[in-house]
């Protein structure tokens, strides 16, 4: 037990004990590259003082919204899609030119057209993880296999019945595919966006804006507060999120 | 040729030691062709891999030739069962012209050596189609070809016909004894099929299960080619099946 | 043909706000704006410019991240000591954004190059390096040992049967690196860039609210992105695992 926690950690003493040397060394100027006391003692104080919470509570408030939106939005224009030959004809040609188009590229359009701060930085995050929601759910709608559709309609299943019971339970697998896709995509581009917009409060700004008076620390504590979050989000939501779709594909598939 | 000597395999699983072959002994003349038949869990196969030498011996040894088996080598050409064990990023010319390719061999030659063994099994026409057009049948092969394209002493084929269907396992049946009748290569074959065995053999090795022991050698003498619905077919068919299904003796 | 009629109308919907008055013009410009702006950004060659200079990273970093990505890959899928010691660092460093290390880039190495090509390369390693991974171990074992028997020995089993063997997962690998980059590029070039860029066109020009050059710079950034995928990729994936009818999807 103890030997693989000792192993499970190995990696990160390892790179943690060559952060030291090279801090110590003196190669660069000690603001620029603290010591792993100094991060860790700065990331204990930003955590202790509230600080960090609120940034990362803004950052996360943030998410849930944008993503709540694009999650939603995303969902009923791909089914939509699915489920209507001319919505299709008339959608997807837009999607699937907006979609290769790098999230950021939107930002500073986006920020002109909403305004800087929250309500433009809300914009551009659920505009950007809508993509991957539609695209999945209306692949979803289209993969239910025309088997079960013809059988279900044999045994009598109106327009309605059908599609709650047979092309919604077939489609959710994607539907959620799209999901974790698209909150994937929100989280990478969230912090950026933070960045550009000037919001008041939030991970993404806390790091740049350290850049003002090199607090390379603050910058570290903060990405390190990143990195935990995006861990925890890949462990509480993605992961459970996944293993429901892949029994959900084992159900399918078979 | 080949010298099987009281080979015996064990091997660990989480709840302990299996035995999956017991002191098999038995031997291949040259030119020879050899059916392993038995139930599954019989060992044939381990014994084919052993052979093949992909597994070693807990005891006994393998010589072909007077030389000990260790590990695997060009003077065996294997055959499995599964399609996938061609290289679907080369073509069928490309597959059998494989280990020609291991052996150094300048390419024109070794292309006109991977076109006549495809000659060989009637494929000559595809030499460039990609395995994934092809049919179960015609994959198997090609299988044949690329294992005899370096000649090897002796050719290794396990179940390889037992994934076709019928009619196809027939016509490849047919093409094998006519291949091993122009090559002359000893072959050990593995199969669960009776009748195949019947077909194919010189010498058929029956081996029954828990732990892998060999129990009987009957030898074939039928001319070829044979007529599977002949009487004295069906008298050698029904002979392994008596050995096949006879109770074990208390040891 | 739908296609076209769908985009026409959206440009109709488009233009129609565009002269509304709603808004200000400089804001939401009308397209033959947009058209007259970009069709000048090409002419005088400020346009090929900018996208030279996001095309140099994106490849430079892209460059460097295949190479890492290939080389660990193999390795970590070769030897479990090493993917016992690099995967937990591997698990801790890809939640990170990419662009959230721009702050700290900017400080080490300064506005330019280095910094822009760093984020790209952080950001297409990880798809790269885990795509390779686990092409390797996909590797069917059966043709491992059927070239073993054919007498394969270390390098030519490494490059004739494993490196093929994997390829469809590489492709896909390299692909997602690419998207990553594309993304990346653009945002560290907002960030990081000092003067020529797609990104840093559009970053720079919000200062005057030149909102046809953003505009601009976009058709032209979402075009590159579209030839790429289509042509480059398309055409890879058709030559090489489509041909082979190793077609397989892996994880985004």
């Amino acid at each position: 037990m103890g030997s693989r926690l000792l192993g499970a950690a190995a990696p990160f003493l390892v790179v943690g004990a060559l952060w030291e040397l090279v801090a110590h060394a003196g190669a660069f100027p000690p603001r620029l590259f603290p010591t792993v006391e100094q991060v860790a003692a700065t990331f204990i104080r930003l955590t202790a003082s509230g600080i960090l919470p609120h940034h990362a509570a803004e950052t996360l408030l943030r998410l849930a919204v944008a993503f709540g939106i694009a999650a939603l939005a995303g969902a009923l224009i791909g089914i939509a899609m699915g489920r209507s030959r001319r919505v299709e004809g008339l959608l997807l040609p837009l999607v699937s030119i907006g979609a290769p188009v790098p999230g950021l590229a939107y930002a500073p359009l986006f920020l002109l057209w909403f305004g800087l701060g929250d309500a433009g930085s809300i914009v551009l995050v659920a505009f950007v993880s809508l993509f991957p929601v539609i695209l999945n759910s209306w692949t979803g709608v289209k993969a239910v296999k025309e088997i079960w559709i013809r059988a279900a309609q044999t045994m009598g299943a109106d327009e309605r019945r059908l599609f709650r019971h047979v092309i919604l339970p077939g489609a959710l697998p994607y539907v959620l595919t799209g999901w974790r896709l698209g909150l994937a995509q929100a989280w990478r581009i969230l912090v950026a966006v933070e960045m550009l917009a000037a919001v008041q409060w939030g991970l993404g700004w806390l790091i740049f804006g350290s850049r003002e008076f090199l607090n390379t620390d603050v910058m570290l504590a903060g990405i390190a507060a990143i990195g935990a979050i995006g861990l925890a989000l890949e462990k509480l939501v993605f992961q459970p999120l996944e293993r429901y779709t892949v029994v959900r594909w084992g159900m399918i598939a078979s | 040729m080949i010298e099987v000597r009281d080979v015996t395999l064990d091997y660990d699983t989480p709840r302990g030691t299996v035995r999956a072959v017991e002191a098999a002994s038995f031997s291949a003349k040259p030119a020879e062709f050899l059916c392993l038949v038995g139930p599954s869990g019989c060992g044939k196969t381990t014994l084919l891999n052993m052979i093949a030498g992909f597994f070693t011996p807990t005891r006994g040894e393998i010589r072909i030739d007077g030389q000990a088996v260790s590990g695997q080598g060009r003077d065996r050409g294997i055959v499995f069962q599964d399609f996938a064990q061609l290289f679907p990023w080369r073509t069928a010319l490309g597959n059998v012209a494989f280990g020609l390719e291991m052996k150094g061999m300048a390419r024109q030659e070794r292309e006109a050596i991977a076109r006549e063994q495809l000659r060989l099994v009637k494929l000559e026409d595809f030499a460039g189609a990609y395995p994934h057009h092809l049919s179960g049948g015609m994959q198997q092969r090609v299988a044949i070809a690329r294992a005899l394209a370096y000649n090897p002493r002796v050719l290794l084929m396990d179940e390889p016909f037992a994934a076709l269907d019928a009619l196809t396992r027939d016509e490849m049946q047919r093409l094998l004894a006519e291949v091993w009748r122009e090559t002359r290569k000893t072959v050990v074959y593995v199969t669960h099929n009776v009748a195949e065995a019947v077909y194919l053999a010189d010498r058929v090795i029956v081996m029954t299960p828990h732990p892998g022991r060999i129990k009987a050698e009957v030898t074939i003498r039928l001319p070829r080619p044979r007529d599977p619905l002949s009487v004295e077919f069906l008298e050698h068919q029904k002979e392994l099946m008596r050995h096949l299904t006879r109770k074990e003796e208390a040891r | 043909m739908r296609a076209l009629i769908s985009i026409a109308l959206f440009a109709a919907l488009y233009e129609a706000t565009a002269r509304s008055g709603w808004f200000a013009p400089a804001l939401v410009p009308t397209l033959p704006l947009v058209g007259a702006r970009l069709y000048d950004m090409l002419a005088d060659g400020s346009m090929a410019g900018h996208a030279l200079s996001t095309l140099y990273r994106v490849f430079a970093g892209l460059a460097l991240a295949a190479i890492t990505g290939l080389v660990l890959g193999f390795l970590v899928a070769r030897y479990r000591a090493l993917e016992r010691f690099l995967m937990p660092l591997v698990s801790a460093l890809m939640p990170i954004p990419s662009l959230a290390w721009a702050p700290v880039f900017i400080l080490w190495f300064g506005l330019g190059n280095v910094a822009t090509i760093l984020i790209v390369f952080y950001a297409a390693c990880f798809p790269m390096l885990l795509n390779t991974w686990t092409g390797a171990r996909a590797v069917n074992p059966l043709w491992l040992r059927a070239a073993g028997a054919m007498g394969a020995g270390g390098p030519a089993l490494f490059w004739k049967v494993v490196v093929p063997g994997a390829s469809p997962f590489i492709i896909t690998g390299l692909r997602l690196a690419f998207q990553r980059a594309w993304i990346a590029v653009v945002g560290a070039e907002m960030l990081a860039a000092s003067a020529f860029g797609l990104g840093w066109v559009i970053f720079d020009a919000k200062e005057f609210l030149n909102t046809d050059i953003m505009l601009s710079s976009l058709v032209v950034i979402g075009a590159i992105g579209l030839v790429f995928e289509r042509l480059v990729f398309g055409t890879l994936e058709k030559t090489t695992v489509a041909r082979w009818g190793m077609v397989r999807a892996a994880k985004a």
